[in-house]
């Protein structure tokens, strides 16, 4: 099954929800809409039989200049010219993927890949959670509330995965201070000579993003 | 300090145990010299393997560099049995305060090895989940940097311990933080 087959079948179940879309080979990415996401994936799942869920992660695109694909290397531009639609969503401050894969269960190859994404808006609740279609998305969307703080409309009392749970904020979120630390051990005084932290420069800065 | 067999040459390692003169056939010594002794020879480690400096020490502890050629070839997984703890790789925050139990629980005297650069600093993990250094935890004291340490480093960082504990005597002090500069 090509991309464009794929692409064909997920605009005739979704029409205009699918916003922007692309690929090349067997590997689709596709972009739809916030609310129609669990029935993509559902039709990715069954129908399409992508029978497994590689990564389900975010990206915090926060103060990123011109909207997702701006300045990007787009593989379908390059090779198809263009042809693509690029009707990208831009409002959203988060971009959340899910990255399927369809697994020969016999021969064990890799038949095809596809990324499904959509923005989801800073204090809102991101689509309802897929732990049915597949278990592995429980702890990826949990890894996904810890870092980003975007959990499924449907699960509400999430709990961290990876972090304490006295931590307060979500650390990949790029407004995050990049030099705060939340010990749960108070430190001990500094040894005789040692060098202060804040004598220290700096060792990662935050120039933000040059346009 | 002297041998009596021969005090123009002491052989390595015996100035430091012997002193003075006895009896034909009798070794004297202070007791605090003869117990640096034992103790030096005699360390039960406790592994506190976080991250990939374990594979490091899984390295020296094996029979290609031996540790227990220093006489510190017994790992205890028990806190309460171990004299030295050696915190071996990444420690996140998150792990911290176990890291600062499993200290407390050891018996006096007890010592604590430093192992890999993440553990003296927190290395290249200058973020929001890694302890900035061990030392802002617990007192340490030595400290084997390297992205890991080669086992070559970890051997003399182990005789550096040993000349530590023998210099220490009866009483070691513990929080002693910063090792002797060589």
């Amino acid at each position: 099954m090509t991309e464009t087959e794929l692409l064909d079948a997920l605009k005739a179940a979704l029409g205009a929800d699918v916003l922007a879309a692309g690929g090349v080979g067997h590997d689709l990415w596709a972009q739809v809409a916030k609310g129609r996401v669990r029935e993509a994936l559902q039709l990715f799942k069954g129908t399409l039989g992508f029978n497994v869920l590689v990564d389900h992660t975010a990206a915090d695109l926060l103060k990123w200049p011109g909207g997702h694909w701006a300045g990007v290397w787009d593989p379908c531009q390059a090779t198809q010219g263009g042809e693509h639609e690029r009707r990208t969503q831009t409002d959203g401050r988060f971009e959340l993927t899910w990255r399927l894969m369809r697994l020969d269960e016999k021969s064990g190859l890799v038949e095809g890949r596809a990324a499904l994404k959509c923005r989801v808006s800073d204090g809102e609740a991101g689509p309802p959670s897929v732990r049915d279609l597949w278990p592995c998305a429980d702890w990826l969307e949990r890894e996904v509330w810890d870092m980003f703080g975007v959990k499924p409309n449907n699960r509400p009392d999430l709990k961290r995965l990876l972090l304490y749970e006295e931590f307060k904020g979500h650390p990949l979120r790029k407004d995050y201070p990049i030099a705060k630390r939340q010990p749960l051990v108070a430190p001990l005084p500094a040894p005789e000579g040692r060098i202060a932290p804040e004598q220290l420069r700096p060792r990662v800065t935050d120039p933000g993003l040059v346009e | 300090m002297t041998d009596e067999r021969d005090p123009q040459t002491p052989g390595p390692g015996s100035g430091a145990l012997t002193q003075g003169s006895g009896p034909p056939g009798v070794l004297t010594s202070r007791l605090d010299a003869a117990i640096g002794w034992a103790r030096k020879y005699s360390i039960f480690q406790y592994p506190f393997v976080t991250a990939c400096c374990g594979m490091e020490y899984m390295s020296v502890a094996s029979g290609h560099y031996d540790m227990d050629r220093f006489g510190a070839g017994f790992p205890r997984f028990s806190p309460r049995q171990a004299d030295v703890l050696m915190v071996v790789g990444t420690t996140s925050q998150k792990i911290a305060p176990i890291l600062k139990r499993i200290y407390e629980q050891m018996m006096e005297p007890k010592w604590v090895v430093a192992f890999g650069v993440c553990t003296c600093t927190g290395g290249f993990y200058d973020d929001y989940a890694t302890v900035q250094g061990i030392d802002t935890i617990i007192p340490v004291d030595l400290y084997i940097p390297g992205c890991p340490p080669r086992p070559e480093n970890v051997l003399q960082g182990l005789m550096l311990l040993q000349e530590k504990i023998q210099r220490q005597g009866l009483h070691p002090k513990p929080g002693t933080l910063r090792p002797p500069i060589r």
